[in-house]
C-alpha cells in the first residue's frame, strides 16, 4: 500500500522587541544568568502585566505578512501548568481571540507551487530556561527568557513531507525577517518548530494517529525527524511493529530517533481562562492602517523591481534580496548616489568581504546605507581611489557615524590632482630603477608595474590610476 | 490577640495602617498565609507611594485572614483575633483604638465591608479601576478593590483622594478623568430615590435587619424616598463570585511553589514532593478548598458549564444594577447577616464566608462602588462615591 504523510506545524518565533511582553526588562539574547529579570517576570506577587504595544504591532505585522484576518479585538488568556521555568505557574497566551486567523502562505517545491493555510497566529510569553550542568544533581533556573514575547504560527495540516516543510519554514523565515518581526535564529532558539505528523493510506480522507515532535533546532534536524517519524508510522501500520498512540515525542538528533516523552511532561489540563489583568486590545482603524502601511515589499517584489527599474543583473538582485538589511543598505545608498549598479557592486563585493572576514551574517549589517552612498560618489567622482574607498568602508564598520568625506580628508585618502607632486614622485622612481625603465623600453611592458606600484605607494594611493599610468609612460618615453 | 503583623514606631499625626495584603518594602507581607511568612517585597504598592507623597506615615500592617477570603480575618495562619469568642477584625480594632486615621486594605471577598459594618465604622470600596492594584497580593483580580476603612466619612474620603488616580503600572487602571470623578465634592440630587434590597440569599437577623430599617428611616427623614426591591438575579451573585474568585485564586496562588521564595517544606525527595508538600503544609483548609473548587471550575470539562456561566452571570448582574440605577440613585443592602461573628459560627461551617458574601458579592462581581455606614452597604453606579459619602454624612449628622 502507498501512504501519504500529513503534517501541520506550530512555529514559535521570538519577536524583535527591545523589552519583554509585560515588563520593561530587556528581551535581548546573551546576557548572564538572571540579568534581565524584575519582580514581574520572576512571578513575584503584586506586579501587574502591562502589554508592550510593540508586541501587538509585530503580531499584526506577522498576521498581515501571512495574509491573515486580524482580530480587531484580541485578548490574552492564562494557561496553567507547573514547571520550574515558569515562575507564575501560568503562561499568558492567547486562546480565545488570537491576533490573527485564517491566513495562507505560498510555497514552491520541486512539485510546483502550493498554498499552506495558516490556522492562527497568537502572541504569548516565553518560559525561562533550566540549566542542568552547573552542579551535579542540581538544576538552576535562568529567567532571562521568561516573558520574552513570542508568536506561535499554527498551520493547517497541509504539508506532505520534509521538502514542503522546509520550503514552508524557509518562506516564513524570509517573510518574518523581511518584515523585521524576528531575527528567526534557529541556533539561538528565536525560531522553533513542533511537528504534528500522521500517516494514512494514499487517497484516504481520514487522518491517522497523530504524534507531535519537539526539540528540533535546525532545518536538517526537522527533515531527519520527519523522515524517521514517517518511516516509524508506516512500519507500525504495515508490519504492526508497534501500536501508534497520540503522544508528544522528543527528537534526539544525535541518535537520530524520536522518543515518547514522559506522560507527566505533557499530560494535563491547561485551564485556560481570560486574564482579568489584561484588558482586551482593541485595534482601531488608524492602528491597523499604520501597520499595513509599514509592511515591506516582499523579497520577490524587490528582486523584480531591482531588475526592471534599477537595471541590476539577476545575480545582483538575488544576492541583495537575501536579507532585508542588505536591501535597506542598498536602497539608502542609491538614494544618495543614484548609482544602482555601483551600489550593488559595492555591497555584493566589498561589503560582503568585510562581513565574511568579520564572521557577521547579512542581518548584522549595521553601516549607514546613506554614508555608503556618499562613499560610492567619492570613488565614482575620482576623489577617493577604490583601494582607499575600501579603507573608508572598513572604518565605517568600526564607527557607523563616520562621514566618508571627512574621514578620507582627515586620513589623507583624498586623490591628489597636484601634477607637480606626481611628476616629482615619477622622476624619483625612474631615477631609482633604471633597469625597469630599460626593460620597459626594450618591450617588456610589464616592467612598468614595478614603477607604477612604487609611485602609487609613495602617493599613498591618492592618485587617479589612469592619470598616473599616462604620466608614467610619458615620463619613461621622455628619458634618454 | 494580634492586630499587627508589623508595627512602626511613629508619633506622626497622620498615621495610616495598611492591611497585610498590601506589599511594602519596609515591612514583610504574609497575606495571612504561612506560605508567605516573612516575605519581603522588592517594591512598594502604588498606594504606599501615594500615601508617602501625601505626607502620611505607614503605621504598620494590619493582620488579615489567609489571602483575605474569609469573614473578617479569622483564618490568619498565626491565629485569629478573638475576644470572648467573638471574631475581631484587626483593621477595625486599630481604628477604634485611635491608632490610625484609616486602614487601607484589599477587599477580596467583602471582609473590609463586613468589619466596617459590624464595628460602626465607615468604609469605601471605590469603583473598580480607580485605585491602582499595583503591589497588592493578587487573589481575585477581576473584582478585588483597594478599600479604605475609617471612623468618619471625611477621613475615608481624605485617604481615598490620596490613593486614587490613574496608574500606568496597572492595566485595568482607569483614566485620570474617570478617577477624578470619585474625588469631586458630592451632593445628593433631589428628589433622591433609594432602593432597599430584600429577599437576599440569607435573611439578616433582627439586629442586622434593624440597622437596615434604621438607615432607611434616616434617609426618608432627609427627604429621600426608600423603596423595597426584591433581590431578583442579585441572589446569583454569591455563587458566581465564588466561582470567579476561586478560579482566579487557584491560578494566582499557583506561583507559590516552594521554589523561588516563601515557605519550603523540609520533607521532599523530588520536585513533585517539593511542590506538593510545601503547599500542603503551608496552605489552610479554606484556601485549599478554594483552590480545588477553582481548579475544577476551570477544567476543560467544566469551563463552559461553570466558569463561562459565571462570567455571563456577571453581565446579567451588571445589567440588573443598570436597570436599578435607571430608577434609583443608590441601592441599600445589608453587609452581613448578623452584627457579630463567633468562633462557633466558623466551627459550624468553615465555608461560611462563601455564603455570607451574598451581600458583598454583587458589588465585588460588578466593580461598583460601595460605602458602608450605619452597618449597611450603599451601592452606587460607577463613580458615585461623592454621593454615597454625602449619604454617609447624613447618617453621621443624625447620629450626633
Ligand atoms: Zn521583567
Amino acid at each position: 500500500m502507498r501512504y501519504e504523510t500529513v503534517i501541520g506545524l506550530e512555529v514559535h518565533v521570538e519577536l524583535a522587541t527591545e523589552s519583554k511582553i509585560f515588563c520593561s526588562c530587556s528581551a535581548k539574547f546573551g546576557a548572564g544568568p538572571n540579568e534581565h529579570v524584575c519582580p514581574a517576570c520572576c512571578g513575584m506577587p503584586g506586579m501587574l502585566p502591562v502589554v508592550n504595544k510593540r508586541v501587538v504591532d509585530l503580531g499584526m505585522t506577522a498576521g498581515m505578512m501571512l495574509n491573515c484576518h486580524i482580530n480587531r479585538t484580541t485578548t490574552f488568556d492564562k494557561k496553567s501548568y507547573y514547571y520550574p521555568d515558569l515562575p507564575c505557574a501560568y503562561q499568558t497566551t492567547q486562546w480565545f481571540a488570537p491576533v490573527a486567523v485564517n491566513g495562507c502562505v505560498e510555497i514552491e517545491t520541486s512539485k510546483g507551487k502550493k498554498k499552506v493555510r495558516i490556522k492562527q497566529i497568537h502572541m504569548e510569553e516565553d518560559a525561562g530556561k533550566l540549566v542542568h550542568d552547573i552542579m551535579p544533581d542540581t538544576t538552576h533556573v535562568d529567567f532571562n527568557r521568561t516573558s520574552v514575547p513570542l508568536i506561535e504560527i499554527v498551520s493547517q495540516p497541509d504539508l506532505s513531507g520534509a521538502e514542503e516543510v522546509i520550503a514552508y519554514l524557509e518562506r516564513l523565515h524570509a517573510l518574518l525577517r523581511f518584515a523585521k518581526v524576528s531575527d528567526c535564529r534557529w541556533e539561538q532558539g528565536s525560531m522553533r518548530c513542533d511537528v504534528n505528523l500522521s500517516v494514512r493510506p494514499e487517497g484516504s480522507s481520514e487522518l491517522g494517529v497523530r504524534t507531535e515532535m519537539k526539540n528540533m533546532n535546525s532545518l536538517t534536524a526537522i527533515a531527519r525527524a520527519i523522515e524517521y517519524e514517517t518511516a516509524r508510522h508506516i512500519d507500525a501500520l504495515e508490519n504492526g511493529t508497534e501500536v501508534l498512540v497520540q503522544e508528544t515525542r522528543r527528537w534526539d538528533d544525535v541518535k537520530g530517533k524520536s522518543y515518547a516523552m514522559r506522560n507527566k511532561e505533557t499530560a494535563g489540563d491547561y485551564r485556560y481562562f481570560p486574564d482579568p489583568n489584561v484588558m482586551p486590545v482593541v485595534i482601531d482603524d488608524a492602528w491597523y492602517a499604520a501597520i499595513e502601511a509599514s509592511l515591506p515589499e516582499l523579497p520577490e517584489e524587490k528582486r523584480a523591481r531591482y531588475i526592471s527599474e534599477l537595471g541590476l543583473s539577476e545575480y545582483d538582485a538575488a544576492q541583495l534580496t537575501q536579507s532585508r538589511a542588505l536591501c535597506d543598505c542598498f536602497e539608502d545608498a542609491v538614494s544618495v548616489c543614484g548609482k544602482a549598479k555601483d551600489a550593488a557592486n559595492w555591497i555584493n563585493s566589498e561589503v560582503m568581504n568585510i562581513l565574511n572576514a568579520r564572521k557577521m551574517n547579512f542581518d548584522m549589517l549595521h553601516i549607514d546605507g546613506k554614508s555608503l552612498g556618499a562613499l560610492i560618489l567619492l570613488v565614482a567622482d575620482g576623489k577617493v581611489g577604490r583601494a582607499n574607498g575600501k579603507k573608508v568602508l572598513a572604518a565605517m564598520f568600526d564607527d557607523t557615524t563616520i562621514d566618508p568625506a571627512v574621514y578620507a580628508e582627515e586620513n589623507g585618502l583624498i586623490v591628489s590632482h597636484d601634477t607637480g607632486m606626481i611628476d616629482a614622485v615619477i622622476k624619483e622612481a625612474i631615477s631609482s630603477d633604471p633597469k625597469a625603465v630599460a626593460d620597459y623600453k626594450s618591450g617588456k611592458e610589464k616592467a612598468i608595474m614595478a614603477l607604477f606600484g612604487k609611485c602609487m605607494k609613495q602617493l599613498k594611493g591618492n592618485c587617479d590610476p589612469q592619470v598616473l599610468h599616462t604620466m608614467l609612460i610619458d615620463a619613461i618615453k621622455a628619458t634618454e | 490577640m494580634k492586630l499587627y503583623t508589623s508595627k512602626a514606631e511613629t508619633a506622626a499625626a497622620s498615621v495610616v495602617v495598611v492591611d497585610d495584603m498590601i506589599l511594602t518594602k519596609e515591612m514583610p507581607t504574609a497575606a495571612g498565609s504561612k506560605m508567605l511568612e516573612g516575605y519581603r517585597s522588592l517594591f512598594d504598592a502604588e498606594m504606599i507611594t501615594r500615601l508617602h507623597a501625601a505626607g502620611y506615615e505607614i503605621g504598620g500592617k494590619a493582620a488579615v485572614g489567609e489571602f483575605a477570603i474569609d469573614l473578617v480575618g479569622e483564618t490568619a495562619y498565626d491565629g485569629a483575633c478573638v475576644a470572648d469568642g467573638i471574631l475581631r477584625n484587626a483593621a477595625a480594632e486599630i481604628i477604634k483604638a485611635g491608632e490610625a486615621k484609616a486602614v487601607v486594605g484589599l477587599d477580596v471577598n467583602g471582609s473590609v465591608r463586613r468589619a466596617a459594618a459590624q464595628n460602626g465604622l465607615i468604609s469605601v470600596k471605590p469603583t473598580y479601576g480607580t485605585v491602582s492594584r499595583y503591589g497588592t497580593v493578587p487573589v481575585a483580580c477581576s473584582g478585588e478593590t483597594v478599600s479604605v476603612m475609617a471612623k468618619t466619612a471625611a477621613d475615608c474620603r481624605e485617604i481615598l483622594e490620596a490613593i486614587a488616580g490613574h496608574d500606568d503600572k496597572d492595566g485595568t487602571s482607569l483614566s485620570e478623568e474617570c478617577c477624578a470623578q470619585i474625588k469631586s465634592g458630592g451632593s445628593i440630587a433631589k428628589p433622591a430615590k433609594v432602593a432597599v434590597i430584600t429577599g437576599c440569599n440569607l435573611t439578616p437577623d433582627a439586629e442586622a435587619a434593624a440597622k437596615l430599617s434604621a438607615f432607611g428611616a434616616m434617609l426618608e427623614q432627609n427627604g429621600i424616598s426608600v423603596t423595597a426591591v426584591d433581590a431578583g438575579v442579585l441572589t446569583t451573585a454569591s455563587a458566581a463570585w465564588n466561582i470567579l474568585m476561586s478560579a482566579e485564586l487557584c491560578n494566582n496562588v499557583s506561583r507559590y511553589d516552594g521554589i523561588k521564595y516563601g515557605y519550603r517544606t523540609e520533607n521532599f525527595e523530588n520536585i513533585d514532593e517539593l511542590y506538593t508538600n510545601s503547599r500542603t503544609e503551608a496552605f489552610g483548609v479554606l484556601l485549599k478548598t478554594a483552590i480545588l473548587y477553582g481548579s475544577d471550575a476551570l477544567s476543560s470539562e467544566n469551563y463552559m458549564k461553570v466558569y463561562d456561566k459565571a462570567l455571563r452571570i456577571r453581565r446579567v448582574i451588571a445589567d440588573a444594577f443598570a436597570a436599578l440605577f435607571a430608577q434609583y440613585d443608590a441601592v441599600l443592602m445589608p453587609a452581613c447577616s448578623k452584627m457579630v461573628y463567633t468562633e462557633a459560627d466558623v466551627q459550624a461551617d468553615r465555608y461560611i464566608s462563601f455564603a455570607e458574601n451574598c451581600y458583598t458579592a454583587p458589588a465585588s462581581i460588578t466593580g461598583l462602588p460601595v460605602v458602608v455606614a450605619g452597618g449597611v452597604q450603599m451601592i452606587g453606579k460607577a463613580f458615585a462615591e461623592p454621593m454615597l459619602f454625602a449619604m454617609a454624612e447624613l447618617y453621621e449628622k443624625e447620629g450626633k
